[in-house]
């Protein structure tokens, strides 16, 4: 059994549908690129798979062990106020809240879950300092940091290299990559076509036609051709 | 002024006012950070004007124990605004200002009504500047504050992490499984609270100033969330102890010139920021 299954997924505001029918599987250790023009419904799509939302009709099936609090989450953009005082320590921990269930603080497995990650993401040096005082690149480290301590399973990212500069892009990926290689299922919803082809194990392509298959496939495929050639257009 | 203090001060309704008022202050600068954040301070503002109709009501049937009317009112009117707050952001706003005008003007007419007291207008000032009610407190009333007060301290101990977390944000809470509608609930019913008890202190008028101020003050100071909101409470309650001490020694409104200290002490903490900022 898998962990995500969608059958005929429509998702959408109100009642009204965004993007054709999906139908796509996400297996452990998977790597999902969602990809699609702006507007086309990809961050409704994660919305819907993080049970924020209802699925406008079709079925959404999580099986496979998977708990719906066992799912991390990248935002796209965080709306945290100019002046939220947290630190990246206090923020990383809150990532540990789902376990807490109502206990009232946080136990010492924990608190090492949090060291572990913030050290995994290369941000122990930062660990007091002020989070709305840090670059964006090392803001969106906090995140995932704070995501992966809410999640060993599975990891919805939200466009995690929006805003960097293309070292850090790289960076971000590699670190991602590694957290897949380390047996994170990731599901991610990027524009980078490119990095998408290279580094993820499926493609979904959301908008008036969909798409879903292997890496390969999609490099095949009328459309993936299309948008692959366009981007290539644009690098030169 | 010692002398004063030190005659005022064997009177045990003083005693009294003293320590719940310093309670008081504890409690309502707890929640201050989440409330600035949140945005919910119109909550704040339109639950005074609430409690006020409230008041007015308890006192024109001449309840010897207002609260007990009070305090539900104010807590109901919580949930409902938190209610319609979270449908959509406009309607919301628009909703809680028609609730807390019409409450205010409502209060107004019918203890102007039905009021038996020969100072109307004395009455109607000191419910919304507060200004002697916390020397004469009925010695139940004295209970029911100090005993709320600590519910409320121990409340937010015990859920400051899941606060937090709701606080700094609310999707990802929601989408690891974390019951934020729950603890949006909970922040509601103890803000509802808080200004019950912070009416006794300062008046419906003045409550959002003892709920905000010393949060934006420590706020100016601090960086981490405990820390500014341990700061916060620490400056409340030193507000507080200064206004209240002042008030009895020069006979001046309690709840103002608490505020009054709250201002100075967000004055102090801007230039303290600004200084440590270069
Ligand atoms: N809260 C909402 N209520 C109603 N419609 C919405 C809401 N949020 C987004 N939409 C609409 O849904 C459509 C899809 O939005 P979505 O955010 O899923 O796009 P996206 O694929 O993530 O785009 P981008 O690449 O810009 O992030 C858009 O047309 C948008 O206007
Ligand atoms: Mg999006």
């Amino acid at each position: 059994m898998s962990y995500i299954i969608a059958k005929d997924l429509r998702v959408g505001y109100e009642g009204k549908m965004i993007a054709d029918a999906m139908n796509f599987v996400v297996n452990k250790g998977d790597y999902l690129c969602i990809v699609g023009e702006n507007g086309s419904g990809k961050s409704t799509l994660m919305k819907t798979l993080l049970h924020l939302q209802e699925p406008v009709s079709g079925e959404l099936i999580v099986g496979d062990g998977l708990k719906a609090n066992e799912i991390g989450y990248l935002p796209q953009q965080t709306l945290v106020q100019r002046d939220f005082p947290a630190s990246v320590r206090e923020i990383v921990l809150s990532g540990c809240q789902s376990r807490c269930g109502l206990r009232p603080f946080y136990n010492r497995e924990e608190k090492t879950l949090a060291a572990e990650n913030m050290e995994r993401m290369g941000i122990t040096a930062l660990a007091d300092r002020c989070y709305r005082e840090l670059s964006g690149g090392q803001q969106q480290r906090v995140l995932l940091a704070r995501a992966l301590c809410a999640t060993q399973k599975v990891l919805l990212l939200d466009e995690p290299v929006s805003g960097l500069d293309p070292k850090v892009t790289i960076e971000m990926y590699e670190l991602i990559d590694k957290l897949n290689r380390d047996g994170i299922t990731i599901i991610m919803i990027s524009h980078d076509i490119a990095a998408a082809v290279r580094y993820a194990s499926h493609i979904l392509h959301v908008g008036a036609t969909v798409f879903f298959g292997n890496t390969e496939e999609y490099a095949e495929s009328d459309i993936g051709k299309f948008f692959l050639r366009q981007e290539g257009g644009e690098e030169r | 002024m010692i002398e004063t203090l030190m005659m005022y001060l064997q009177y045990p309704f003083v005693r009294y006012a003293i320590i719940v008022g310093v309670l008081i202050a504890l409690c309502s600068s707890l929640l201050g950070v989440t409330l600035v954040l949140k945005r919910f301070s119109f909550i704040g503002d339109g639950l005074s004007h609430v409690a006020f109709g409230a008041m007015a009501i308890a006192s024109v049937v001449n309840l010897t124990n207002k609260m007990v009317l009070v305090l539900p009112i104010t807590v109901i009117s919580a949930v409902l605004l938190l209610r319609t707050g979270q449908n959509t952001r406009i309607k919301g706003d628009a909703a809680i200002a028609m609730i807390s005008v019409g409450a205010l003007a409502f209060g107004y007419l019918i203890m102007n009504l039905f009021s038996t007291s020969s100072n109307l207008s004395g009455d109607v000032c000191s419910t919304l500047f507060g200004s002697t009610s916390i020397l004469t407190l009925t010695s139940k009333e004295v209970w029911i504050c100090t005993v709320l007060s600590v519910v409320v301290v121990i409340v937010f101990v015990l859920f400051y992490h899941k606060i937090f977390a709701v606080t700094f944000d609310e999707t990802f809470a929601k989408a690891t499984g974390v019951n934020a509608n729950a603890y949006n609930l909970l922040i509601a019913i103890v803000i509802a609270v808080i200004i019950v008890l912070a009416m006794n202190l300062v008046g419906s008028l003045l409550i959002s100033a003892l709920v905000i101020f010393p949060a934006l003050s420590a706020m100016r100071l601090f960086k981490n969330f405990r820390q500014v909101t341990v700061a916060s409470a620490v400056i409340s309650v030193i507000c507080a102890l200064l206004g209240l001490v002042v008030s009895i020694w020069q006979g001046t409104p309690v709840g103002s010139t608490i505020v009054a200290a709250d201002v100075a002490a967000f004055g102090i903490c801007y230039l303290a920021g600004r200084l440590q900022g270069r």
